[in-house]
């Protein structure tokens, strides 16, 4: 192929040279340019490896549906994978590189391939080496799992970096009347439609300037046209991918905001994700030109017609000087007379027996040759065109007649109207048989189809179409419009002919139809012969259509030679489902800003830096970062949460609680409320005192517990669990809105007004005395357990304080304002530290609360009842709840059920995990007969301990030595069956 | 990717809610008089229609709002917005558009009665 730049053509502004890298080396281009016209320009003509058989592939077309020219853009975290040259805009210091070529793409040694190709047919991979005989006769996959990492890497297009996207993309949404996709003639003149009828209207074009087809007309001027259509109030968005249509005529879209530079620009994203919501859509999307099948069509110098004629009239290049052109069809003429006058010397071969006499004499006098009844058979060239057999057809098989010298091949195999995203919404394409291509059906949704996507050949009818739609929009939408009608389909002079395949009689050539995935038409036939001849079955076994342009430019073929085989027509073989994207957009673009430390929100307590100032090390347990132990000089995590968890037993600890859920109720039914949400009794509990309760769910299970306080008469506080505090909130919503409407109860989440920590141990009234406005208020008397008080701190810091204990020991919870949170703190602290007392965080707290058998959701996972947890005594019998019809019911009440206890090892000296299955000894299998689901080193017993389930319970277990079975660190161990109470039993230490 | 018209707060983006189910179930009166099939068919079963259907929505992100809602399952068109604790409304023509027009019953997920075990 030898291209050539002409200076009297293309729209491209040859005034502003660009310079860019290709295979390491420098070329230059012009301004406006797609990266392949630039590679054009230079002769370029080798520009990628393909997939399986390593062949050399070059352009192809002039657009999205490229299958030849994928490009790696950038280097490094830079790297950008499988870019189509043909749509990728030429910037001042592009850097881009072939792909799956090693060496290079010009000299590849993976082309040996392409002589073993007979045993790389559809399926080869997975018949060779899957069950693999006599290793895996019958067995299953696994010699195919060791291989099939070797062929991934033999196989595939190009490669990512690994290294995280450096790039910044964002979301935004729009809303507009009515959103046109795809700038052609039909688009435009919609646009300019829906306007004038007052109409918001969104324009969104792919490519970076508007056009469409028009772009291929010498005198289309599209600044003056982008202008024009801004004038009349009209969005352009180019740049801009609609690549999938959704419910309610919302479509997602990509801008490509900075991809045309070297690096973004001004601190703009990279790729802007748009969600646009329209009350109507008008696809003008176009069409695209078809390949046609024969023998060795992908050498590089063949493309289709269509792209010959863009790269001459935008981008000023003529793509070769002695051009053959292959048709079916009347769209070539134009182009081919273009091509003759822009100095080539071009002949033309028509499949078809004749065509109008006007046609012919234009083309006679432009010095374009034609002749009829050939078909192009075979290309000669090996990395380049040569020359081409033309073959006529004798029987069903073609006969080479003669052989042309020539530069470039140009094929029309018919034009396909792009569907693709009427296809999202499942709306199947028919097949039209008078013009050879699947058209869209109606839709019964505000989505009009205009243009060629319509099945509309000529220009002045595509613009036709367009005004229809324009005018069906507004009218649909509300706007009394004048009549509109619809062109009819079609408009070539002469009919086209079903050509889609030449058969040849030398086999060992290939004939592609998916030039990504290196299918050819034998690929089709052998799936045929295997029996994979649905549609959707030939497109997984072949892979037909599967790559990353899904099949734009050689579905049809295939589906066509599919019908051939089963003798069916093509309408009955149908078509493949398209599904979003169109075209592939980048997973940064999906993520948005929703990266890094903005994956998910993150929630701190309003002690968190008081927390990190005094040597906290956090854990993050939800979304909340919790202090999880305070080492002291250096201590690890073992010796911190030891030390913290004995202080608390010997002297006071303090603890930030704050993650707690907290809910305030407030109302005259309060009480009749709490008493039916708590499965114990509420209804008697008196005024400043505060009660634990347990809730349920509907099913009977344990949802979450926590406790509540009756601050007056009809006021409560709740606190819930850190994990379950949105979804109690949203419950007890559910259920005064749904449920209990008659209920004069309000309920708001306080989670974040109010900061609380826990003050533990022997030392904590004495420590908390010193804080206190009124110490008096606090004592044994005024306080009792499970007492409360509203009161001040001694600076006057307002507080509520409960004589609540999660860890056995005399304990308040003290709450305070969020904004007094970090005075309150070092007021208890500089008191604490009076008594020897200590900061303790999670791992010390799940420690002393696992020593006295107090439940979390390690425990309370979703699957346990209230008796399972040994607190069935707690609930009532005497009232009706959440949950209480499920008490005395099937299995929930069934005598064997898995119930609590405490887990000691043998040897005392050993130590066990969480998630350890509970076995008898010599029966080792299965799901046992429990599990453990906590586990600590106790401080007050002095070795390691658990809580977990066990079929039957205590009682059942509490003379026989148990297994501790985990398979999956391999470990056994003999355990003995304690009370769940396994410190301080009898509960002495909570009175101090 | 719908809009719900929030009778409190006007059209918003369907992430902002939650779905709760299928509206209307009514709690039995005596659950203790019911069968172990019989509550768990209140408690469980919910139908999953391919079209037309009555459901609770909650604006979790935004009001906090229960509501009903018709709506139709296979073109995720609302039908209805009506308040908790209202009757159902007669919905004319119970004939599910879908956007491909396929046909109402074969696609495989279209069930509108549980069938219970006797
Ligand atoms: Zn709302």
């Amino acid at each position: 192929m030898t291209a050539k730049r002409l200076k009297d053509y293309g729209k491209v502004n040859q005034d502003k040279i660009l310079s860019f890298t290709w295979e390491n080396k420098k070329y230059f281009g012009y301004k406006g340019d797609s990266l392949a016209a630039s590679l054009l320009a230079n002769n370029i003509n080798i520009i990628g490896r393909s997939f399986k058989y390593h062949r050399p592939r070059g352009i192809m077309s002039a657009g999205v549906e490229e299958s030849g020219a994928l490009v790696t853009i950038g280097k490094n975290e830079y790297t950008d994978p499988n870019v189509r040259a043909t749509s990728q805009e030429l910037y001042e210091g592009l850097i881009a590189s072939g792909q799956n070529a090693f060496p290079n793409v010009n000299f590849d040694l993976g082309y040996i391939n392409n002589y073993l190709s007979r045993f790389f047919a559809a399926g080869f991979y997975y018949k060779t080496f899957m069950g693999l005989p006599p290793f895996e006769w019958g067995k299953g996959t696994k010699i195919w799992m060791i291989y099939e990492k070797l062929i991934r890497k033999a196989a595939g297009m190009g490669k990512a970096s690994k290294m995280p996207d450096p790039d910044k993309y964002e979301h935004a949404n729009e809303f507009c009347d009515v959103l046109i996709i795809g700038s052609g003639p039909s688009g435009i003149a919609a646009a300019v439609e829906a306007a004038n009828n007052n109409l918001d209207v969104i324009l969104v074009e792919q490519d970076h300037v508007i056009g469409g087809n028009l772009l291929s007309n010498s005198n289309f001027d599209f600044e003056e046209k982008k202008y024009f259509l801004q004038k009349a109030g009209i969005k352009v968005m180019t740049r801009t991918t609609a690549f999938g249509l959704y419910d309610n005529c919302v479509a997602g879209m990509i801008e490509r905001v900075n991809d045309h530079f070297f690096l973004p620009k001004n601190n703009t994203p990279r790729q802007r994700f748009w969600t646009i919501r329209s009350k109507h859509i008008i696809l003008s999307t176009g069409s695209l030109e078809r390949h046609i099948a024969f023998n060795n069509n992908d050498i590089p110098g063949v493309m289709t017609v269509n792209a010959a004629r863009h790269y001459l009239n935008r981008y000023g290049v003529l793509a070769g000087e002695k051009i053959i052109i292959c048709t079916n069809n009347d769209s070539v003429f134009e182009t081919s007379i273009l091509l003759s006058k822009a100095g080539a010397k071009v002949k033309v071969f028509d499949i078809r027996e004749k065509i109008d006499e006007n046609t012919i004499k234009k083309l006679n006098t432009n010095n374009v040759e034609i002749e009829f009844n050939k078909a192009p058979l075979n290309i000669q060239g090996n990395k380049k065109v040569e020359s081409i057999d033309i073959g006529i057809k004798v029987g069903n098989k073609y006969k080479k007649v003669n052989e042309e010298e020539c530069d470039l091949v140009l094929i029309s195999g018919g034009w396909s109207p792009v569907i693709h995203l009427l296809s999202h919404r499942g709306i199947k394409p028919k097949w039209d048989k008078e013009n050879l291509c699947f058209l869209p059906s109606q839709s019964s949704e505000p989505i009009t189809v205009a243009g060629s996507a319509a099945g509309i050949w000529n220009n002045d009818d595509c613009e036709a179409s367009g005004i229809a739609s324009g005018l069906k929009a507004a009218n649909e939408i509300g706007i009394k419009t004048s009549d509109y009608f619809f062109p009819k389909q079609g408009g070539w002079k002469n009919p086209i002919f079903p050509l889609f395949e030449i058969k040849s009689n030398r086999s060992r050539s290939k004939s592609f139809i998916d030039f990504q995935h290196d299918v050819t038409s034998d690929d089709i036939r052998l799936a045929h012969r295997e029996g994979f001849v649905s549609v959707e079955h030939l497109k997984r076994y072949t892979t037909l259509g599967m790559a990353n342009d899904q099949g734009k430019m050689g579905n049809i073929i295939g589906l066509s030679i599919m019908a051939d085989l089963l003798q069916k027509e093509i309408s009955e073989v149908g078509t493949t489902v398209f599904r979003p994207p169109y075209t592939p957009i980048s997973i940064g673009a999906l993520a948005g800003r929703n990266v890094n430390k903005h994956f998910r929100p993150l929630r701190v307590t309003p002690l968190h830096d008081w927390n990190l100032e005094n040597g906290a090390k956090m854990i993050e347990t939800g979304l909340y970062q919790r202090p999880w132990y305070y080492p002291k000089n250096n201590e690890k995590l073992a010796d911190a949460y030891i030390r913290e968890a004995s202080s608390v037993r010997k002297t006071v600890g303090l603890c930030d609680v704050t993650s707690l859920g907290k809910i305030s109720i407030q109302g005259p039914d309060s009480t009749i409320f709490l008493n039916k949400v708590y499965s114990n009794a509420f209804a008697k509990l008196p005024i400043n005192k505060a009660r634990y309760g347990i809730m349920l769910r509907d099913d009977g299970l344990v949802m979450d517990d926590g406790t509540s306080w009756r601050l007056s008469e009809n006021e409560y506080f709740m606190t819930t669990s850190t994990a379950h505090a949105a979804k109690v909130m949203l419950w007890l919503e559910e259920l005064l809105q749904t449920r209990w409407q008659n209920l004069k109860v309000h309920v708001t989440s306080v989670s974040e007004e109010w900061a609380a920590v826990s003050i533990a141990g022997p030392k904590s009234r004495d420590t908390l005395s010193l804080c206190v406005e009124d110490p008096n208020l606090i004592s044994n008397d005024n306080l009792p357990f499970m007492g409360l008080t509203q009161t001040k701190l001694n600076n006057g810091i307002p507080c509520r304080i409960a004589r609540i204990s999660f860890s056995g020991e005399l304990a308040f919870e003290i709450y305070t304002p969020s904004d007094f949170a970090y005075n309150m703190m070092n007021i208890l602290w500089e008191s604490a530290k009076k008594f020897d007392g200590c900061l303790y965080g999670l791992e010390a707290l799940g420690a002393l609360r696992i020593e006295k058998g107090h439940v979390t959701g390690a425990e309370l996972d979703g699957r346990v009842t209230i008796e399972d947890v040994e607190l069935g005594k707690m609930a009532s019998d005497k009232k009706s709840y959440i949950g209480s019809a499920m008490q005395k019911r099937g299995v929930l009440a069934d005598k064997d059920r898995e119930t609590l206890v405490g887990i000691f090892p043998r040897n005392k000296s050993q130590t066990f995990d969480a998630g350890t299955i509970i076995c008898k000894k010599n029966e080792i299998k299965g799901y046992g007969i429990g599990r453990i689901t906590s586990v600590t080193y106790s401080p007050g017993l002095g070795h390691w301990i658990g809580l977990g389930f066990i079929k039957g319970g205590y009682t059942e277990w509490k003379n026989t030595i148990v297994v501790g079975a985990d398979p999956v660190r391999n470990k056994e161990i003999d355990l003995e069956i304690v009370s769940p109470h396994m410190f301080d039993p009898k509960g002495e230490r909570l009175h101090g | 990717m719908f809009l719900i018209n929030c009778p409190h707060c006007g059209e918003r983006d369907q992430s902002e809610f939650n779905c709760g189910g299928e509206a209307h179930i009514v709690r039995p009166k005596n659950p203790l008089n019911l069968t172990d099939d019989q509550w768990a068919d209140y408690l469980f079963m919910r139908k999953n229609i391919k079209g037309i259907q009555f459901e609770r929505w909650n604006h979790s992100n935004g009001c906090r709002r229960w509501f009903n809602v018709v709506r139709n399952t296979a073109t995720d068109e609302i039908l209805k917005i009506y308040n908790i604790g209202e009757k159902a409304p007669q919905i004319e023509g119970n004939n599910p558009k879908t956007p491909s027009g396929e046909p109402i019953i074969g696609s495989g997920n279209y069930s509108t009665s549980f069938e219970k075990k006797q």
